[in-house]
């Protein structure tokens, strides 16, 4: 899919460059675009390695399991067919705790870890569960707070103020898990009432 | 009268948002810090020890962006984005999207690297204190790469029928940009 995508930006950019007679100057703003992303990366490095040696930190002094703590009541709210004290609980909870923080790389094998125990309480094992299409539709909302990448390329280019998006990013995705928690139990009883027809 | 409290008090709210996220930084950078030490961290061996991962964030995301950078360089240099500006002009003004954000748009649910990627085009392009540079900051951080995540995740447990979770997430992307829309529309408009 992204690779049609960028064919498509890639290709048409070029075709109407042909059509519009701006050949010339596409072709310097290719040597252009790849000088200045290396530069954008080399200027990047220096905050990338300040946030993440911060949010190092963080996770060392037990951050993420204090979260993870505090939203587990939550978490066994939007899970009710896990079992308590079931580890995909805690995995879950852990997973979302770090996305909070911006530990992108920390939060996937983390995430992975949870479906994993999802996939034993799985009756079929080749169809998604409900616990599971709940646990995707919460992490492709991304409930970030802290938007580490983001903020970083907003310092490196110049910003007065690179946090200033940090709550209107949290309303905005406050709005999405929202409507993504609405959905997917909206989904999930649509599919219960349509297997208990069949079951008729 | 009740229209007039109804703008001093978005008034209010908005100087308020800025203000909270002008500290915002250095109060995290001095609260990690604290929270750290009283938690008897070593705070320096850990900040070095993450700042190396870093270094490799950096590397990997480089050809990522690089990609991103020439496609959208193409699309300017070309005048196809002033082709497509002055085509979708009509519908996106009524939304209220600069059509510069359209490539971000398209791209977030399938690439986490490549938006970022067309986020740091934007970002330089155009200024991060821009409103195409708040408003793709914003969107950037509103939702996560849903075709990415539902591969990896079901792809790690042998899921074949992934039901309706790729709709959920269609959805919470879509109801995110509108979002990111609004309230960057309204705080920073």
């Amino acid at each position: 899919m992204i690779n049609i995508v960028w064919l498509l930006l890639v290709g048409s950019g070029i075709l109407i460059a042909a059509v519009n007679g701006t050949l010339d100057s596409v072709s310097s703003e290719i040597v252009q675009s790849c000088k200045s992303a290396v530069e954008f990366v080399i200027g990047l490095t220096g905050l990338l390695m300040l946030w993440s040696g911060l949010m190092q930190v963080a996770s060392a002094s037990g951050l993420t399991e204090s979260i993870a703590k505090a939203i587990s009541p939550i978490v066994r709210f939007l899970f009710p067919s896990i079992p308590r004290r079931h580890p995909a609980l805690s995995y879950i909870s852990l997973a979302m705790s770090s996305n909070i923080l911006g530990l992108g790389n920390a939060s996937t094998p983390l995430g992975i870890k949870a479906i994993e125990e999802l996939q034993k309480l799985n009756p079929r094992k080749d169809t998604a569960s409900d616990a599971m299409c709940t646990l995707l539709a919460i992490t492709t909302s991304s409930i970030t707070v802290v938007p580490t990448t983001v903020i970083a390329m907003r310092g490196l280019t110049g910003s007065a103020n690179p946090a200033d998006i940090l709550i209107t990013t949290l309303i905005a995705t406050t709005c999405s898990t929202a409507a993504a928690l609405i959905a997917d139990s909206l989904f999930r009883r649509a599919s219960a009432k349509s297997r208990s027809n069949r079951g008729r | 009268m009740p229209m007039l409290a109804k703008s001093v008090l978005l008034e209010r709210l908005v100087g308020t948002i800025q203000s909270a996220s002008a500290l915002a930084v250095p109060l995290l950078i001095i609260a990690i810090l604290v929270w750290g030490a009283y938690k008897r961290v070593p705070v320096y061996e850990e900040f070095v020890k993450g700042a190396k991962d870093g270094v490799s964030v950096a590397l990997r995301i480089l050809p990522f962006l690089l990609a991103m950078f020439l496609a959208l360089g193409i699309l300017r240099a070309s005048g196809a984005l002033d082709m497509a500006a002055s085509v979708l002009s009509p519908v996106l003004n009524v939304i209220g999207v600069p059509v510069e954000v359209v490539p971000l748009l398209i791209v977030r649910p399938l690439s986490g690297s490549g938006s970022l990627g067309i986020l740091a085009d934007l970002l330089s392009t155009h200024g991060p204190d821009s409103m195409i540079g708040r408003m793709a900051s914003t969107i950037q951080g509103s939702a996560d790469t849903t075709f990415y995540i539902v591969t990896v995740y079901f792809g790690a447990v042998g899921i074949r029928r992934v039901r309706h979770a790729v709709w959920t997430g269609l959805i919470a992307d879509i109801v995110g940009f509108l979002a990111s829309i609004i309230v960057c529309t309204l705080v920073f408009g």
